[in-house]
């Protein structure tokens, strides 16, 4: 099967620290795949090398290949506008924009030149369907999304990231600063995204790395150490340093 | 319905899988043996492997769902149960394959006599097993209750039985294979009996988080 994400000897650096060390690693489409590691393990840097996030951050400089469906992200001439919208981003913390609910959703097509109103009612409502609010908000969309709840303003960032149709979503954390029961709606969110998009999550919490994902990667030190599927780094793990990260054992 | 929910369910289905093979290899067993059916006897050996290979799938599939899901409370009892009725089944199924194996043996002979306990017996036991596993599908104590306080009467039958079958030897050396033989059987059976009646203690645990085995708990 060919990876939707394909990265070979990946190398990212802040200035002269190198903190990326040739990373190799094939992540399948449409599947959930886990990135986890104690802080600074370099799994963030990674995850937001997938869509260039890093670019704008000064004296970065990425070395190597990552290709989404073949294509090198990193090649002269790509376009970093159109890639994000291929490659959709969550963040730890919610981000709505200061504007309605109806807004936050169809910003992204706004600028993206669409104008007929039919067409941007049917994407916010298809995409907060997808993200599991639209029950929650249907009537008020022209409320500001800051009312929102915690857990809800997180599901209205994944329906506003999904409007702009990605193939990929990545998510920073995207469940770390909510309480367990929106905890866990994101987490089944996450497991009904997985039909239509191919989904790279940053994880601090292993349980839910455990619950939601279909391949595990273990980062430590900038270093890839293990990547395989989650049952197999939960159940037996093929490296010491895995295991005894994953039973708490470190230090 | 939660992930999770789903992963519970196909636990679920995979137990009552593995015990709907288990009664029907029971009630082979014992129309191989009430009936002198050699041949019901080897179908019901030869299936005794699908019952193992079932073994190691829920295994399998209970230490997945320890590793990714984490379960807590009635979630973590449902899991453990399924770890420990799981060889209860698999045990059962091999109680049914001694059945057999000695009905082979027994056919080899003339009957010694008309059997009596020993069908009684055999059916309560697979009554229980088959109501065992109602209960830990239903979820309902009182009925894994009412199972467990059936054990007794099994007790008894074994026991009546194999006096009458001493009787048999002592009149006639010649008996006296034939007599242990069903004898054993006798024990086979009584140990079904047990078998569900740990599935019903576990059922009691995971309804009621109450451990009630090695205990006198009034039923």
């Amino acid at each position: 099967m060919t990876p939707k994400i394909e990265v070979r000897d990946f190398n990212f650096f802040y200035g002269e620290s190198k903190v990326l060390h040739s990373i190799e690693l094939d992540i399948p489409e449409k599947q959930v795949t886990a990135l986890i590691g104690p802080s600074g393990c370099g799994k963030s840097t990674f995850l937001r090398s997938i869509n260039r996030m890093n670019d704008i951050i000064a004296g970065a400089r990425a070395e190597g290949r990552i290709a989404i469906d073949g294509q090198d992200l990193y090649a002269p001439g790509v376009d970093v506008v159109s890639l994000r919208r291929r490659i959709g981003m969550v963040f730890q913390k919610s981000n709505p924009f200061p504007k309605s609910i109806y807004e936050n959703i169809a910003y992204g097509l706004r600028i993206g030149g669409v104008k007929d109103r039919r067409v941007i009612d049917e994407t916010v409502e298809r995409s907060l369907r997808r993200a599991a609010l639209w029950d929650e908000v249907k009537d008020r969309l022209g409320r500001s999304a800051l009312a929102l709840s915690g857990g809800q303003q997180q599901r209205l960032c994944i329906a506003r990231a999904l409007a702009v149709d990605p193939d990929v979503l990545l998510m920073d954390e995207p469940a770390s600063a909510l309480d367990p029961i929106a905890t866990q709606k994101i987490e089944e969110l996450v497991y009904e995204l997985k039909n239509n998009y191919t989904i790279v999550i940053v994880t601090h919490n292993m349980q839910q790395a455990a619950r939601v994902s279909d391949r595990t990667a273990f980062f430590m030190l900038g270093k890839l150490v293990e990547y395989n599927e989650t049952r197999t780094i939960f159940m037996n793990p093929g490296q010491k340093l895995t295991e005894d990260y994953i039973t708490g054992r470190f230090g | 319905m939660r992930h999770f929910d789903r992963e519970i369910e196909e636990l679920k289905e995979l137990l009552l899988r593995m015990g709907a093979m288990v009664e029907e290899q029971i009630n082979e067993s014992i129309r191989a043996l009430l009936e002198r059916d050699s041949a019901v006897a080897q179908r019901v050996i030869d299936a005794d492997s699908d019952v193992d290979r079932m073994e190691l799938v829920i295994d399998q599939h209970t230490i997945e769902l320890i590793a990714t899901m984490q379960p807590a409370a009635v979630d973590l009892r449902f899991v453990a149960t399924a770890m420990k009725i799981t060889p209860d089944l698999e045990r059962i199924a091999d109680l049914a394959v001694d059945v057999c194996e000695r009905a082979i043996e027994l056919n080899a002979e003339p009957p010694l006599k008309p059997l009596m306990d020993i069908p009684r017996l055999a059916r309560i036991a697979q009554d229980m097993v088959r109501q065992s596993l109602d209960a830990f599908v239903r979820r309902d104590a009182t009925l894994a209750r009412e199972v467990i306080a059936r054990d007794d009467e099994v007790d008894r039958l074994t026991e009546q039985s194999f006096r009458e079958l001493l009787t048999y030897m002592l009149e006639d050396s010649k008996n006296i294979s034939r007599a242990i033989r069903l004898t054993f059987i006798g024990k086979y059976f009584e140990r079904i009996a047990d078998g569900a009646t740990n599935i019903c203690e576990m059922v009691v645990y995971l309804v009621e988080g109450k451990v009630i085995k090695h205990s006198n708990e009034p039923s």
